[in-house]
């Protein structure tokens, strides 16, 4: 079906723009502050909100991608082998406030999945969700604490991020599909 | 597709053998970076029942299965109440009763675990039957061709040494016929089985017919438990003629492996400096080891959904 477009490039700016505010005024300040991305998307969330941080305020905040292949909730029913890497971060997070970055909030399960991952690799303070966009169909008890778009749509829309890095332009567009509910991750 | 047991590559099919190995790509992947919790086998249970000696088979499936998150058990015959007399049949049938969900057996008689799969309800897989067949070794040894040549098709294989006690041979054998493979074996007259020709090997007259323009060359340990007097005259006789040196390797093929499923008896199948030569696997071969029978565990026990009771 044919894609209609919500968010253009500099509708994305703007956003990710306004979060990196939003992630400073929630944590006054940024002590003690670290961004981590779930892969790939999410990782490049964080990537330019940490850009936008050192832009604005002039702080190299911590940044790293997380890979939840282990850490998904279907591993044994969908029977299958993740293609999963090794996390390294590169900083430790104990005592850390870590922003979770992610593209498209839906299920929630990819997120308790992060969770788990994060706690494998130490102690954080505390973990904040920052998302680009929330589209809702939750499964979890999951809520985002730094929203760029509430976009609800049913389980027969689908969202596509685009990204400069991975498609050449950054976009965020709406389509039907006639699978549904089939891509919870 | 894969059946409740995995017996001996002579009646598993093509097809399976590559589901194990593709399967096992994944499994190497993860377990080169250091991942090994997989929760697949969580509340299963592998025992490793072995009436003969083993150091890397018996860890590397231990270890498969625990990477997997599966429960084990190790019983050897000289520690268990096989010293007191009790039957093959009457100690799967006790492990069953236990709800244990698979069963890796070695054993001094080809066939055994054949007899112990039909009488139990649990998965078995032949960890080496006396003469017969090792199968995982076989599947290990395929993986790590395969990851080097990309395919078996044309690959040229010569397997030296004592091919008649030999179970890893014959499973190697079996699959690569299957799989496209040339294998070419040589050994002294008295350790070459009988027949092996007519399930498809060649067998050469010299080591170096054998090894000219071989992909891989392999070496089987020389198994002096199970001589009985009289097959050569001595170990440094037998690798004077008949084992590998690096001048010996130069008719092989310039990019060729050196494998061997070990134990190695150094310097008699194969020089140190070829054991430990740049063309040598054998220490790449215990890792894949592991991944392979990763990869069967994990696909056995996707036929055992539901556990004990519906197998």
């Amino acid at each position: 079906m044919a894609e209609r477009i919500l968010m253009d490039g500099a509708a994305i700016a703007r956003t990710l723009t306004r979060l990196s505010h939003e992630v400073i005024e929630k944590n006054k300040g940024t002590e003690g502050l670290c961004l981590i991305g779930i892969k790939r998307r999410g990782e490049i969330v964080a990537e330019r909100i940490a850009a936008l941080l050192q832009k604005g305020y002039g702080v190299q905040v911590p940044c790293a991608g997380i890979d939840i292949g282990m850490y998904r909730d279907d591993l044994v029913s969908g029977y299958f082998v993740p293609d999963a890497h090794v996390n390294r971060l590169g900083f430790a997070i104990d005592g850390k406030k870590v922003v979770l970055c992610d593209d498209v909030l839906h299920t929630g399960r990819t997120v308790r999945a992060a969770i788990e991952a994060i706690f494998d690799l130490g102690r954080p303070a505390s973990v904040r969700l920052l998302v680009l966009a929330d589209r809702g169909g939750r499964q979890m008890p999951v809520c985002a604490d730094l929203v760029g778009k509430n976009i609800p749509t049913s389980s027969s829309e689908w969202l596509d991020v685009r990204f400069a890095e991975l498609e050449g332009e950054d976009s965020l567009g709406i389509r039907r599909t006639d699978e549904t509910d089939n891509e919870n991750f | 597709m894969l059946g409740k047991d995995l017996l001996g590559l002579w009646d598993t099919s093509a097809e399976d053998i590559l589901l194990i190995l593709d399967t096992a790509v994944g499994m190497k992947k993860l377990l080169t970076q250091n991942l090994k919790k997989l929760p697949h086998l969580q509340g299963r249970t592998v025992t490793t029942l072995f009436y003969e000696n083993s150091t890397r088979t018996r860890c590397s499936f231990e270890l498969a299965a625990k990477y997997l998150g599966a429960g084990t058990v190790n019983i050897s015959a000289s520690s268990s109440s096989v010293q007191k007399g009790e039957t093959l049949i009457d100690t799967g049938k006790t492990l069953d009763a236990m709800k244990n969900d698979v069963i890796v057996i070695r054993h001094p008689m080809g066939g055994a675990p054949r007899l112990l799969a039909e009488n139990v309800k649990a998965s078995v897989v032949n960890g080496g039957d006396g003469m017969n067949e090792h199968p995982t070794q076989a599947l290990l040894d395929f993986y790590t061709m395969r990851e080097k040549f990309g395919s078996f098709k044309g690959v040229k294989v010569a397997i030296l040494g004592d091919i008649k006690h030999s179970r890893v041979a014959k499973s190697n054998l079996f699959g690569l016929t299957k799989l496209g493979a040339d294998v070419t074996m040589y050994s002294p007259a008295t350790l070459m089985p009988q027949g092996i020709d007519r399930m498809g090997a060649k067998i050469a007259r010299s080591r170096e017919e054998a090894l000219a323009g071989a992909n891989v060359v392999m070496g089987l340990r020389i198994q002096l438990e199970r001589m009985h007097g009289g097959l050569f005259p001595s170990l440094s006789e037998y690798a004077k003629y008949y084992g590998v040196s690096e001048e010996h390797l130069k008719l092989a093929d310039r990019d060729c492996i050196v494998m061997h499923p070990g134990p190695v008896n150094r310097g008699v199948e194969f020089t140190t400096a070829v054991i430990d030569g740049e063309n040598s696997e054998i220490n790449e071969q215990v890792l894949n080891g592991v991944a392979v029978r990763m990869a069967l565990l994990f696909l056995l026990c996707k036929n055992r959904q539901g556990g004990n009771e519906s197998a």
